[in-house]
């Protein structure tokens, strides 16, 4: 079973909280033992998953948890939004879509910056994008 | 925040020290290109060593004032971007293809030189 350490989370309703939130990964993904690459690639996805909510949705929140089930440990990011949703999720999921004229790099890369990624979207109610890194 | 912007002879020479957010990026855009106007510089270096998160907004930000500066007449290098961004980047699927860059400072002055045929 999993164990939850620590959890704690970043609303996001202007600009600077991007910076907020991606600060606060990269002091978790240090504090849990991840190099400085993985370390930047976590930071990197929560600044795009923070811009996207800036951009979209307007506010939301970023969650953090730290994962430990005994053999590995990792990171978990909810960002989370109740915006306007994704009409067609599996069209942002491909690479080169954009609306916002290429002001994010969009889902693809988020989802190669990590382990695990998970999407859940409905119109009209908010965007959840779930993401994980392990600890190798 | 505001970048500082050191002039050099004809060149103009920046580091980033601080962590970028969105609104010091575009500030820094047009205070460079307003620096260019002033000073006539022909050359310019952005010094990315301190920088350790470049993500795709700052990244366009970044592509953009190179292609900016280059209708203004002024060639950009950007030097010294660090291996964990470099991998980040081409993660996200950003590859900045016309962007001139080197290893650092001095090779990034060695590249402005050659580039500008002096």
């Amino acid at each position: 079973m999993m164990d939850i350490q620590f959890q704690s989370f970043i609303p996001i309703k202007k600009e600077w909280d991007i910076v907020a939130a991606r600060q606060q990964g990269r002091d978790m993904s240090k504090q849990i033992g991840f190099g400085s690459v993985d370390q930047a690639r976590i930071a990197t996805a929560i600044s795009e998953l923070a811009r996207n909510i800036y951009l979209y949705a307007e506010q939301g929140k970023i969650c953090f948890e730290i994962l430990d089930d005994m053999e590995h440990k990792g990171i978990k990011i909810i960002a989370k939004d109740d915006g306007p949703g994704i009409p067609d999720v599996g069209k942002v999921m491909e690479d080169g879509y954009t609306t916002s004229g290429g002001l994010g790099a969009g889902l693809p890369g988020i989802k190669r910056l990590m382990d695990y990624f998970d999407i859940v979207s409905e119109e009209g109610k908010g965007t959840e994008v779930t993401v994980q890194k392990w600890l190798r | 925040m505001r970048i500082p912007i050191l002039k050099l002879h004809n060149y103009l020479l920046i580091s980033i020290q601080t962590e970028l957010d969105d609104k010091t990026a575009i500030q820094f855009q047009e205070d460079l290109l307003n620096k260019i106007h002033e000073t006539w510089a022909s050359g310019v270096v952005i010094d990315l060593t301190s920088v350790d998160i470049i993500d795709s907004y700052i990244a366009k930000v970044l592509g953009d004032v190179v292609s900016m500066s280059d209708l203004m007449g002024a060639k950009v290098v950007l030097t010294g971007i660090q291996p964990a961004v470099a991998m980040t980047l081409i993660d996200l699927g950003i590859h900045l293809k016309d962007v001139p860059t080197a290893l650092d400072l001095e090779q990034g002055l060695i590249k402005l030189r050659q580039e500008l045929e002096e």
